[in-house]
């Protein structure tokens, strides 16, 4: 562990987007030979953080330094020239090519005629990928690779261009523990040749496994950076959330009532088969698993948006056909998307045209809208769920993330439904608004409200969910009781290694 | 629905009556026979068919679509007008009959966009040939003529004791009604949802596809009325009547405030450029410019009608954002 000069330096980083601010006079030293972990919450920077780095986003203030020398990023590829290399969380490689021209891509070596020189290429990726320890076969296309493989593929086109600093977001979002090790491996190997490494992670057991030192940011601004051998996971995370964790999760028992939806042997070929749960009114049941494990998918399905190949869904003991949205809205059934701007909110409209978009039909007498009724029951569901704004006529463009989705919440609960589907609700929302959509819920099922929550933070599936199933590869591979909950037997069960 | 955006539309509605008062003035340095009622009377009549066009076309538009099939449509219908006539069949029965066909025209559109999920633009090229075609196959390059008075008084006649042509009173209750729809009732703000996010639309319930569909039924009926007016009108069914239109019928909705990306416009300023193009064309006319060369006018005051809303809204969220580095720069 060496604290020697600092390779990468980011001094007095502050950066926008509209109305939020993303970084707040962020500073951070990277030495070589050192894995320093970023850690924080979800919209505490640590993605903008890493795109400055790479040169996707320039700083509106303050400066990077290379080395002690001021240092300006034009774009990625000036990044790269830099030696400063990103690993993102989603490989971006070239599918169709070979993982050798993946490596290689920037300066193939040519031939006598120009042309690439291929026995010159293998052997070069060849000694790269031996040179970490892997074998890797370097003359099959990219396409087919799975996701931890793919990340080598990065690493080993990172180190041929010898990458001084190597940032790695979130590298074991998508990994099993099998492949999180061999990852951390590479990593250690990595840091002993000097390379300076940027490991964004959320995970305390991960982040204390592999790194030197650690720095948290929170809610944009930097809040501490220390050796590990210093800090507990407990204090680690008392930083990220800066509060006592428990009101993170405001979850109140509910009475449990009649079984509000039931699904059995729901299939959707390819993509899942043969789910079967229930869901009683003021009953929270999580969903866990893998990015693409299904649970999106179902979701999807059981509001009509995409089509069941297979299987029931009953809703209040009813047989249901669920063929549109209109259908599952018909039923009872709402559904909050992943993606808020995409599926969830019409941008320009104002939060009270937003919400009464799905009864826009029940607001008018003869065809006319009745605008005074429409004010009248947005404003009534605004001050319900706290959505801070000047006026419901505002638009909801202007409104941070969490007041955003309180918006989406809102368009939901003026139709009264019976199910809610939740589908990582508290994605991207900053700390204080994410507590504040934990209190909702919990009060929508103390309502008597069944409620979906699909989520990608066990912490959250922990605090909030009465039960937690586990998707892995579209079937259900687990379900957990209240107080049978571990973060290690969820994540045991989403990788495929479910205890019998 | 956001005050930016009102403000804008306002502004916009403002630069086309400032536009429209312009080619007046153009019109009357232009051309003693311009200032004059009976001039007005006959611009307006010439005017109806592409503004009954527009209206629909307008909804389409916001709604994130396009209709460029219109014009064929009403060919379509003015041929088959004139078949059925020659069969002997009345009047009661054909024009029913015409709009009927009309509405499955757009229906076609309607299906091929929403379900088969093709792209309106190509779709409705495909159509605008298509219908054309079949007008000819219907009709030949035959004229029929022999219509009865009452049927081309209502083309070329006036309210008795006024000088407003009958067409323009179908056109005025065609466009309070459009104003009604699009900007006081729930299927209006579901036009708006579904051209400013289709995704977000769906997501919420609205039933992107119908609402689709009907739009494209409803302009396949309406350009079937254009084409009966302007049989009425012409006194003539032709394969070829209302070839061309479709130029100033977008012309007049785009440069009416309509967003060629959806999800903005308002009906008032549609009728309010459809005037502004017809004074221009008039002007032109009376200054012995051919219609052939008009078009460089009109093709130039389409583009600028794209251009000019998109230049605006670049301005804005410059001098926006300017000001916003200035403040954040402050703190």
């Amino acid at each position: 562990m060496t604290q020697s000069t600092p390779i990468l330096e980011l001094v007095g980083v502050s950066k926008r987007f509209g109305a939020v601010e993303a970084l707040k006079d962020v500073s951070l030293a990277l030495s070589a030979g050192e894995v320093h972990a970023l850690v924080g919450e979800n919209g505490a920077g640590k993605s903008t953080l890493v795109r400055i780095l790479a040169g996707v986003h320039r700083p509106d203030s303050g400066s990077l330094k290379l080395d002690g020398q001021e240092l300006v990023l034009r774009g990625p590829a000036s990044a790269r020239d830099h030696g400063i290399a990103v690993i993102h969380q989603h490989p971006n490689l070239f599918p169709d090519l070979e993982v050798a021209e993946n490596v290689f891509i920037r300066q193939l070596p040519r031939g006598s005629l120009g042309g690439v020189d291929w026995r010159e290429l293998h052997s070069r990726a060849e000694k790269l990928f031996a040179s970490l320890g892997v074998a890797q076969k370097v003359n099959v296309p990219v396409r087919g690779l799975s996701v931890a493989d793919q990340q080598l593929v990065e690493i080993a086109k990172a180190l041929s261009v010898e990458a001084r600093v190597l940032v790695m977001d979130e590298p074991t979002a998508a990994l099993s523990t099998h492949e999180v090790e061999r990852l951390f491996a590479i990593t250690r190997q990595l840091r002993d040749r000097g390379v300076a490494v940027l490991f964004v992670d959320h995970r305390m057991d991960e982040v204390f496994e592999i790194a030197d030192r650690v720095s948290v940011l929170r809610d944009g601004s930097h809040v501490i950076t220390a050796a590990v051998s210093d800090l507990t996971p407990e204090d680690t995370i008392r930083h990220m959330v800066g509060r006592r964790v428990e009101s993170l999760y405001p979850k109140e028992e509910a009475p449990v009532g009649e079984i509000a939806l039931e699904v059995r042997g729901l299939t959707r070929k390819g993509v899942f088969s043969d789910v079967s749960f229930e869901v009683r009114r003021g009953e929270i049941v999580g969903l866990a698993g893998l990015v693409g494990a299904g649970r999106s998918e179902i979701a999807r399905v059981l509001f009509g948006i995409d089509r069941a190949d297979g299987g029931e869904v009953s809703v209040l003991g009813k047989r249901a056909i669920i063929d549109s949205p209109t259908d599952a809205m018909r039923l009872g059934i709402v559904y909050v998307p992943e993606d808020r701007h995409e599926h969830g909110l019409v941008l320009d409209f104002s939060i009270a045209a937003n919400i009464s978009l799905p009864i826009v039909r029940r607001l008018s007498r003869l065809l006319v809208m009745d605008r005074g009724r429409e004010r009248d029951l947005a404003t009534d569901y605004s001050k319900q769920l706290q959505v801070r704004s000047t006026s419901v006529r505002q638009s909801v463009s202007g409104l941070s993330g969490g007041n955003q989705q309180k918006v989406v919440i809102a368009k939901w609960l003026a139709t009264k439904p019976t199910v809610l589907l939740l589908d990582e609700p508290t994605h991207g929302v900053d700390i204080g608004a994410k507590a504040e959509v934990h209190r909702i819920i919990s009060q929508l099922a103390l309502q008597g409200m069944a409620i979906v929550l699909i989520s990608s933070e066990l912490p959250e599936l922990m605090g909030m969910a009465d039960r937690v199933l586990v998707l892995h590869e579209g079937r259900i591979a687990a379900g957990f009781g209240r107080d049978e909950l571990s973060q290690e037997r969820i994540m045991a069960a989403a990788t495929g290694h479910a205890e019998k | 629905m956001s005050a930016l955006r009102d403000r804008l539309l306002a502004r916009w509605e403002t630069l086309l009556v400032v536009l429209l008062i312009a080619f007046l003035v153009l019109g009357t340095s232009l051309s003693p026979y311009f200032l004059s009622a009976s001039n007005f009377s006959d611009m307006t009549s010439n005017l109806m068919e592409k503004a009954i066009m527009a209206l629909p076309l307008a909804l389409i538009i916001i709604a994130g679509e396009i209709d460029l099939s219109v014009e064929s449509m009403a060919g379509l219908s003015s041929a088959l007008l004139g078949f059925v006539f020659l069969l002997r069949w009345p009047l009661w029965i054909d024009i029913p009959l015409v709009l009927a066909v009309g509405a499955l025209g757009g229906l076609f559109n309607g299906l091929l966009v929403t379900r088969a999920g093709l792209p309106s633009l190509v779709v409705t090229l495909g159509t605008l040939a298509l219908y054309r075609g079949l007008a000819s196959v219907v009709l030949g390059p035959q004229s029929v003529s022999g219509w009865p008075d009452s049927f081309t008084n209502f083309g070329f006649g006036d309210v008795p004791g006024t000088l407003i042509p009958w067409p323009f009173v179908v056109f005025a209750v065609l466009a309070v009604a459009f104003i009604f729809v699009l900007h006081t009732t729930w299927i209006g703000r579901q036009i708006f949802a579904i051209g400013k996010n289709k995704e977000a639309a769906r997501f919420s319930g609205i039933q992107v596809a119908k609402v689709k569909t009907l739009l494209f039924v409803l302009s396949g009926t309406l350009s079937a009325l254009a084409g009966v007016v302007l049989t009425a009108r012409l006194s003539s069914a032709r394969a070829d009547n209302g070839q061309g239109f479709v130029l100033d019928v977008v012309t007049a909705t785009l440069l009416g405030g309509v967003n060629i990306f959806g999800g903005e416009g308002t009906i008032a300023g549609v009728v309010l450029a459809v005037f502004v193009i017809g004074v221009l064309r008039n002007g032109l006319t009376l200054a012995d410019v051919s219609p052939d060369t008009q078009s460089v006018v009109v093709g130039a005051l389409l583009i600028l009608s794209v251009a000019g809303p998109t230049a605006v809204r670049r301005i804005r969220s410059a001098w926006s954002s300017r000001s916003f580095v200035q403040s954040a720069s402050h703190r």
